[in-house]
């Protein structure tokens, strides 16, 4: 469970950045889930190629389940580490959360670049799925 | 990805099998890897000091080393392991990326670490993958973990520019 210490009667609103990647489709899952059961205020950022973006937006309208509330719907422009840290600081969220990155061909996890950055450059608080 | 490659090859390596005293005295032999070290491999891991993963990696419980054991020793991927009599104390692995180049990992046991057997495989490896036509070799490492980022220098690895939280190498063969 993502927040398992964080049950409480009022959500939070919280900021998904949200990437194509295995990391990311569990994110989407865990904050879906979270949101639906504790009431967040979700809003979901996807950034990528337009490919990925479109796929993204896909999958948060069908993931979404329906006792949930609808999420809001930004789309990054790029460089997304950058309009994420942005986006993230100046709209007033509790929390950031994005994906771990990817696995190398080792099976070592890997932060992509864009949690790399908002890691070490947004005010907000984070939480790392992966 | 890394695409940033030294201009010259780092030197002739002797492929395995190598037999030496490490810096304890103890006779380790290092051998090409074999199907048949596979469950040698799994208990190797399994007793592995948590401190020493990497990325991820080793992951913890016998069913996820087995499965991570397979994807990492099979199609051209490559190994070596050392060995202290039956048992398997150091293992380095060469996994092939998607651009013709492989990563590297290298993993020592505790009891084995600081003994010059990291070196020792690592040559070994690198003879085994010129045998194999293998050129290009990259690895991550994090930035605090001096042992491992000397040992990687030693051997011929050079730094790549980044700016990312790990340091990354590559080596030509």
């Amino acid at each position: 469970m993502l927040f398992a210490a964080a049950r409480q009667s009022t959500g939070m609103k919280v900021l998904l950045g949200l990437a194509e990647s295995e990391f990311g489709y569990r994110a989407l899952e865990e904050t879906l889930e979270r949101a639906a059961e504790a009431g967040d205020d979700l809003t979901v950022a996807v950034y990528g190629s337009a490919d990925e973006r479109a796929g993204l937006l896909d999958a948060v309208r069908t993931r979404r389940s329906p006792e949930g509330p609808e999420p809001d719907v930004v789309e990054l422009e790029e460089p997304a580490g950058p309009a994420l840290v942005e986006l993230a600081d100046t709209g007033d969220f509790d929390r950031l959360v994005i994906a771990g990155g990817y696995r190398s061909p080792m099976g070592k996890i890997q932060l992509g670049e864009v949690a790399e950055f908002v890691l070490t450059n947004a005010q907000t608080s984070i939480t790392l799925v992966r | 990805m890394i695409d940033s490659y030294p201009d010259e090859p780092a030197g002739d390596f002797d492929a395995p099998p190598v037999e030496f005293d490490d810096d304890a005295g103890r006779t380790i032999e290092i051998r090409a890897s074999e199907e048949s070290d596979f469950d040698a491999l799994v208990e190797m891991y399994d007793d592995f000091d948590p401190a020493d993963r990497a990325q991820g990696i080793p992951p913890v419980r016998e069913n996820r080393i087995r499965d991570w054991l397979e994807t990492i020793t099979t199609g051209d991927a490559l190994g070596v392991v050392a060995w202290h009599g039956d048992a398997a104390v150091g293992h380095a692995i060469l996994v092939p990326d998607e651009e013709g180049a492989y990563e590297l990992a290298i993993f020592v046991t505790q009891d084995y670490q600081g003994a010059r057997i990291g070196t020792k495989m690592l040559e070994a490896l690198f003879g085994l993958a010129q045998d194999r036509g293998v050129e290009r070799v990259w690895l991550t490492v994090e930035r605090w973990n001096d042992p491992a980022i000397r040992l990687y220098h030693n051997v011929g690895f050079e730094d790549v520019d980044s700016e990312s939280f790990e340091v990354e190498m590559t080596i030509r063969l």
